[in-house]
Order: C-alpha cells, then structure tokens, then sequence
C-alpha cells in the first residue's frame, strides 16, 4: 500500500512524465492553449495509459517467457496503437458525446510517446501488475497537472502586452515551459 | 531457433490485434450519414485543416449540417472539388456567398516612399523584422511575396511592389491573408468592387508623408457614402461589404486614390479605345 502511494507521489510530482521524464511534450506543447483541451486531451491520456499498461504487462511476460523482450518497443507500439483504435470504436458506438469531446485527440494518442514511455517504464522498474496500474495512473494524472498548470499559463500569456514583439508566440512557450520545469524540480528529494 | 520464434509471434500477436479490430468494427458499427459519406470521399483526404475545420472528415459534417457553408473551402482539392461538393448538397458552387482576397494596399513603387534599401532574405516576415520593413509605411504591402509562396493557384503576384489578386482564379482559401505579416490581404465577396485600398492607421499626415495613395481618414467617404457604409476608425475608412451598393461614389472623392472602383476601371480602358 505505502509503494502505491509512493509510486503515485512519485509520478504527479517529482518524476512528472512531462517536466522531468520529457515525455508527450508534443501535446503538451500543442493542446494546451486552453484549459477544456488540455483538460481533454489529460484525461483522455490517463484513460489511455491505464488500459494500455493492462494489456502490454501479461505481454511483457510472454515476451519475457520466449526470451524475445527485445521486441518490446515495436510489440507495444503496435498493441498500443490497436488498442486506441478499439476504444474509438467503442466511445464513438456507445458514448459519442465523449467521443466528440475527445475529438482528434484520441488518435493522436496512438503515437503518444509519454503512453510508450509508462509502459515501458514499468517492465524497467519490475514492477508488479497492479503497481503498474498506479503508476500509468499516476504517470496520467502528473500528465494532467502539467497541461491544466501550462494552459493556465499560456492563457495569461496570450496577448499580454508585457511580452516583447519577437517573443510572442512559441518562444515565450518554451520558456515558460521550461521556468515551470525548473520549478518541478523543487519537488526533488520529496519522495526516496 | 529463437528468430523463428520472434516472427512468428509478433506475427501471431499483429492477426489477434487484427481478428479484434475487424470484429469490432462489424460488431460496433455506427451508420454514417450518405452525404456526409458521400461528401468525404469527394474530398482529397489531406487532413490539413486549411478549410478551418479539425480535418476532412469533419469539414464534411459541418457541410453535411449546415449547407449555409461555402463548399469552396478546400484549397487542396480546388474548384474541381467545390463543385463536386455542391452538386452532392444540390447547392450552386460558391453561389451566394464567393469571397476573394483583397489587397488593402495601394502603396505600389511610385506611391509609397521608402526609408532603406533591403537586400537582406526575399521574404516579408523577415524584412518585416527589420525596421518594419524597407517601406515608410509599417501597414502596407512590403511586396516580397509571402503571399505568393503560399498561394497554390497562382492567384497572387507581385506588380510594381504590391501584391495583386487575380479575381478569377482566387479559390479564397486565405492562404495568403495567413502568410501576410502585415494582415494586409482581407477576404471580400466577389460581389464587392469597391474597396479602401490602405491599410494605414497612420495620422493623415503621416500616412500621406509615407505614401501618396495612403488613406489619411479625412471622412470624405463616409460623408459622400448615401447607405452610410462607411466608417473611419484609427485613421482608416473601412467599407461595410453587406450594405455597400458598389455605387462608386466614395472612390470619386477620396483626394488620394486609396479608394478603388473595379467596375470604373474596368470601364477606362474601354473608353480609351472608343475615343482612340
């Protein structure tokens, strides 16, 4: 119960997928102009790299089983991107309010390297099954943190006048993404 | 040995992957709308976003929903598709509502005055870093052709220093009006002839000083309009397209020619020949 807590601590704050792993920044860096899609796309990713990480654990283990666990990254890839296919196919038959809501953020995910990235994370960490539920959960909600903080930002960003000509835009963005990095990293030492 | 087994089970896992996704495509089938179908496979399928919408598929059920929408928003399949598009919604192409881009630039080689020689990258962003650009005005045309690198209809060239549309073969895709770092290209109904052709908000005399065909916002326009179409803001006339009548009476007063009459111009050189 106390790893859980500390996988999950560990994930949202001091290993943030996005602002200390640098992972899924290209969502981060494009979603995130307003809150409702960043919150959306956040979301949408956590849903992803929870069920992600159940079907590519027991696979894993096959692999592990054949001794080819050198597949890993090309199996996932192709798992991952099947298994975000399904779920379109399930939102949009049975929920489509919330397929419409996620809209074209859900096949982006497919090749969402944050989603490969967790996955993978857990078979390198060894950790056990439901450890590695938690920790893709964990790894979904620091995801979301990261994209509600930085929406947040970039709208008091936009327009403001006090931003000079030739920063506006996409430098003003990677520098402020890369302050509130800096200021992730204050949470360092928080978890052993 | 262990190759042999690496393939055959990758390849075992891609056939399970593809049994579930087959199935499930069958089993959660959701019926498409025909025309929105129909619609969709006209369309070229780029995904580019350049019609304003997320994609193809979703600029085909916005069209689907609402026939108000111009079927000509597609630059990438062009007037071919716009018809094609129109002829599944039973709507005339581009009828009511066909737009042009307009330059809101007058400010031609002789016109506008210049402060430097540029010789620096052949393209408006960059001369634009620059001071502003070589021209004394920072809202006009700088004529390096931005515009015409991202029109993909050959549409939009650049005579004597200032960009010119070709009427005829602008799809109004705004391409150009998003390239334009001065946001001197506007898009326009077709139907509207007559237009402020400056962009300066720029004190009179100060636009007039760095341009001779510069809008100085004196307000002749406006007092001579009769449907009160016009309006000067910041130093600039604006022309309201829904309620101008195209009578050209504006464009007759302007005391600098940043008013221009498509239809009285095109009248000109006819009445040259006659009198020739």
């Amino acid at each position: 119960m106390l790893k859980i807590l500390t996988i999950l601590l560990s994930v949202i704050l001091v290993n943030n997928c996005i602002l200390a792993q640098f992972l899924g920044i290209c969502p981060f860096l494009g979603v995130s102009k307003k809150l409702d899609s960043s919150v959306g796309m956040g979301v949408a990713v956590t849903f992803v790299m929870v069920l992600a990480t159940a079907a590519t654990w027991p696979i894993q283990q096959l692999l592990n089983k054949y001794e080819i666990g050198y597949l890993q990254t090309v199996v996932f890839i192709l798992v991952i991107a099947a298994l975000v296919q399904l779920v379109e196919m399930i939102l949009k038959k049975f929920i489509p309010s919330l397929h419409r809501a996620l809209g074209v953020y859900l096949p982006l995910i497919t090749t969402n390297c944050a989603v490969l990235g967790v996955t993978i994370n857990n078979i390198d960490y060894s950790y056990t099954y439901v450890e590695s539920l938690f920790n893709a959960l964990g790894t979904g909600i620091g995801f979301l943190v990261a994209m509600i903080i930085f929406s947040g930002m970039r709208q008091k960003l936009e327009g403001n006048k006090f931003v000079p000509v030739s920063f506006q835009g996409v430098p003003i963005t990677l520098v402020s993404a890369s302050i509130l990095s800096l200021a992730f990293m204050g949470f360092s030492g928080l978890v052993g | 040995m262990s190759i042999a087994t690496a393939v055959i089970l990758v390849v075992v896992i891609g056939l399970v992957l593809a049994v579930i996704l087959t199935v499930a495509s069958k089993v959660f089938f959701v019926p498409v709308d025909e025309t929105v179908a129909n619609l969709r496979a006209e369309l070229p399928g780029a995904n580019c976003g350049a019609c304003g919408y997320a994609g193809c598929d979703d600029y085909a059920a916005a069209l689907a929903a609402d026939h108000s929408i111009s079927t000509s928003a597609c630059p990438v399949g062009g007037a071919d598709v716009a018809a094609k598009l129109a002829e599944i919604l039973g709507v005339e192409a581009g009828s009511a509502d066909k737009q042009v881009a307009v330059v809101k630039c007058n400010g031609h080689c002789d016109a506008a005055k210049t402060i430097m020689e540029y010789k620096g990258i052949e393209s408006c962003k960059a001369a634009k870093t620059l001071f502003g650009g070589a021209s004394a005005c920072t809202h006009g045309c700088m004529g390096l052709g931005d515009c015409v690198a991202a029109c993909d209809f050959d549409a939009i060239h650049i005579c004597n220093g200032v960009a010119v549309v070709d009427r005829e073969a602008c799809v109004a895709c705004g391409a150009c009006a998003k390239a334009c770092p001065n946001n001197v290209i506007a898009m326009l109904p077709e139907k509207n002839k007559v237009f402020v052709q400056c962009n300066s908000k720029d004190k009179g005399a100060v636009a007039r000083k760095a341009c001779s065909s510069a809008c100085i916002g004196c307000g002749k326009c406006a007092k001579a309009c009769k449907f009160e179409s016009i309006t000067v803001e910041d130093n600039l006339a604006t022309i309201n397209p829904e309620t101008c009548k195209n009578c050209g009476l504006c464009a007759k007063e302007c005391p600098t020619g940043a008013i221009v009459n498509l239809r009285a111009k095109k009248k000109a050189p006819a009445a040259e020949k006659a009198e020739a």
